[in-house]
């Protein structure tokens, strides 16, 4: 009998994976944690060096071919020292002034003497991903435990992961002061920086976690951060992701959420910065009657590519979640929405609704929508919309008609765009900021 | 006097198609209220477009003078600064754009093209709720995006107050009783009078006679196959009314 044709065949290692399993040698006995958490990172290493970087036959990955696209893997990057620390004071300026509690990570590293840990309220608690990992904080037994994933760019994730933040809130707490994880990179040389946070929101707590990405432009540094995020029953969790990277970075970033019952969880992207993006968001929605809501925003140029994947999961009844995406494409950027909604057959009454629309501002910008539904019971209400078009012309002459010049024009009708998604966030300090950056990036515009 | 606007032999179509616009001659003094009637598909809601300068169409032939400047050379931003204000038959709706915000942005531009100081936004906001008032447009409406959930009314009212607020040299009203009952009919008639002044004209568009019982016209136009076919004063509108547009479809051919 013939051998089986489809035997698997592992292709021959780009020089950025080969350069990866040489980092993750050099690196494995001096990252922190035990015993345990060595053996998770042998593993996980296992996992991505199985499949090797994403590329165009991986279906998830079928637009953003990793392998062509990071021909390359960087050396870590170093402990911060004080030149970089300075550097770094600057960081987070979007949102600078709202009282926010900033957390900031330099180069991948949490500094402490950068972040506001005074005066922490009751309940909540904050602890850098590498000290928790080190001292076997019990938190981070829940590590690869809130949504199963066996995506090769989040197991390198886990494989390198050095710092990030911990944060728990106890059962019951309201956290009022929004909490801003600064992420910046301030290296003139490219290097790479495997981030991993986690927050556990306890039943009937609530929290709004920002989280930043910035860094230098003309620098091709990589980063690949990650975020477990457990939503109590009861909870709320309002979370925004600003991606403003560097012009020439490349980004890859994976949030897990378990949602458990009567849960308000929302989650809102907003992405402007970094050559390549990757925003890859898998959320488990596993009790009863939950409300979700996962948004985006990319305002894109030049070369830029954005690739946005929504793994939606239903996995008890009478959840409720809304998927609003929204791109605005100058130049020759490209986007791309991979939205999936999964309802599995225990989730009767489900009502789940996702909308991805692009404005192509060029003939020459690209944009890509692949939505998916996968529903296995029969009493639901599920839709999905996408559209990509230019900007209305007759609204245009409307409001020159009225004395608005032909830029101001398009300025208004992007704003009002992208606005849809932008005031569903509910701080309305970050609405502002975005409104704002949103205003900044279309005057940025040629 | 100068006329305040003057079309001299105009010929326009629209792009890459049928000629609308064939010879049109009209002046209009400052003060004066003409009203352009027609039977349907005349061509007059083309020319307020050609007027305002809406993208996909083409002159042709012929030139319009506006305060003294070729408005076909300006794009509608300019037209609208240098005094033309459009009335839309049939308002846009704009998702997102909230209708004070849009006021502001459309009255600031418009001073500044001109060389005004901008106004503020509480002097913007006083005005605004003022004018509001006189036409039934309340604080809610003001806040909502422009036009979006809108009777066709209240975008009628809505068109009205805009005109109020930017106080244009010439108004044009193009089927400004379209989608009207009688109450609202009067309301925006009401406004488009209280901005009758002597340096201010109104050409309005309309193939009914009704809404000219309103607004009254100094002069009225037949317009049929893209020209004017004949003029008198404002009697001509209860003439038309009796015997049709028949006679002058059959002078233009």
């Amino acid at each position: 009998m013939a051998a089986p044709i489809s035997a698997q065949i592992r292709p021959m290692k780009t020089s950025a994976e080969l350069a990866l399993a040489e980092t993750f040698a050099a690196a494995r006995a001096i990252l922190p944690g035990g015993p345990d958490v060595a053996a998770q990172r042998a593993a996980a290493f296992g996992t991505f060096a199985d499949a090797g970087l994403p590329h165009r036959r991986v279906e998830a990955w079928r637009y953003t071919d990793l392998r062509a696209l990071m021909r390359e893997a960087r050396p870590l990057a170093a402990p911060p020292d004080a030149d970089a620390k300075a550097r770094a004071a600057a960081a987070g300026a979007m949102l600078a002034g709202l009282g926010f509690r900033r957390l900031v990570l330099v180069n991948g590293a949490f500094v402490p003497e950068l972040s506001d840990l005074a005066d922490l309220e009751a309940g909540l608690s904050i602890r850098s991903m590498a000290e928790a990992l080190a001292t076997g904080d019990a938190l981070t037994a829940r590590l690869g435990q809130t949504v199963a994933s066996s995506d090769a760019v989040l197991a390198l994730n886990t494989a390198l992961m050095g710092d990030g933040v911990v944060l728990h809130v106890a059962a019951g707490t309201a956290i009022e002061r929004p909490v801003e994880l600064v992420f910046v990179t301030t290296e003139a040389a490219p290097v790479s920086m495997f981030t991993r946070s986690l927050a556990v929101v306890e039943e009937g707590a609530s929290l709004t976690l920002i989280e930043s990405h910035e860094g230098p432009s003309g620098v091709a540094y990589q980063v690949n951060t990650a975020l477990e995020l457990v939503v109590g029953a009861g909870a709320k969790v309002e979370r925004v992701k600003i991606t403003a990277e560097g012009a020439d970075a490349v980004h890859l970033a994976t949030v897990l959420a378990r949602v458990d019952a009567t849960a308000t969880f929302a989650n809102t992207f907003f992405t402007t910065g970094g050559l390549v993006v990757r925003n890859q968001l898998l959320a488990h929605l596993a009790g009863e009657a939950i409300q979700a809501r996962m948004n985006g925003v990319s305002l894109l140029s030049g070369k830029q590519h954005a690739d946005t994947l929504l793994s939606v999961d239903h996995a008890a009844p009478a959840g409720e979640s809304r998927e609003s995406f929204r791109a605005v494409l100058d130049g020759a950027a490209q986007d791309i929405f991979q939205g999936k909604i999964a309802v599995r057959q225990a989730a009767q009454k489900t009502d789940a609704r996702m909308l991805s629309r692009a404005l192509l501002l060029t003939e020459t910008a690209e944009a890509c929508a692949k939505p998916e539904l996968e529903i296995f019971a029969d009493d639901v209400q599920c839709g999905h919309g996408c559209t990509t078009g230019t900007l209305d012309q007759q609204l245009k002459f409307y409001l020159m008609s009225r004395g608005i010049p032909a830029k101001e024009a398009e300025a208004l009708l992007i704003q009002a765009f992208v606005g849809e998604v932008i005031d569903a966030i509910g701080n309305e300090g970050v609405r502002t900021a975005l409104a704002d950056a949103t205003q900044a990036w279309l005057l940025g515009r040629e | 006097m100068a006329p305040l606007l003057e079309i001299k032999d105009l010929h326009a179509e629209i792009s890459g198609g049928r000629k609308i616009i064939d010879g049109m001659n009209l002046s209009i003094n400052p003060g004066e209220v003409h009203a352009i009637m027609g039977p349907n598909g005349a061509g007059k809601s083309t020319l307020s477009y050609v007027l305002s300068g809406k993208p996909g169409y083409e002159i042709t032939g012929g030139e319009v003078i506006f305060r003294g400047v070729n408005l076909l050379e300006l794009s509608p931003d300019e037209r609208a600064a240098q005094g033309l204000f459009l009335c839309f038959q049939y308002p846009l709706e704009i998702p997102g754009v909230s209708n004070m915000a849009f006021l502001h942005t459309a009255v600031n531009s418009q001073r500044r093209k001109r060389g005004e100081t901008e106004l503020t936004s509480p002097e913007l906001v006083r005005k605004v709720r003022e004018l509001g008032q006189t036409l039934g447009i309340n604080a809610e409406m003001l806040k909502r995006p422009v036009n979006v959930g809108f009777s066709g009314g209240e975008k009628k009212r809505n068109e009205t107050l805009q005109m109020m607020l930017l106080e244009p040299y010439l108004c044009v009203l193009d089927e400004a009783d379209s989608g009207l009952d009688i109450d609202a009919l009067k309301v925006v008639s009401n406004g488009v009078n209280a901005l009758r002044s002597p340096e201010r004209s109104m050409l309005v568009i309309t193939h009914y006679q009704r809404l000219l019982d309103y607004i009254v016209p100094d002069v009225v136009h037949v317009f049929a196959a893209g020209r004017i076919v004949h003029t008198g004063g404002k009697e001509l509108a209860l003439e038309l009314e009796a015997t049709g547009y028949a006679q002058y479809q059959n002078e233009a051919a």
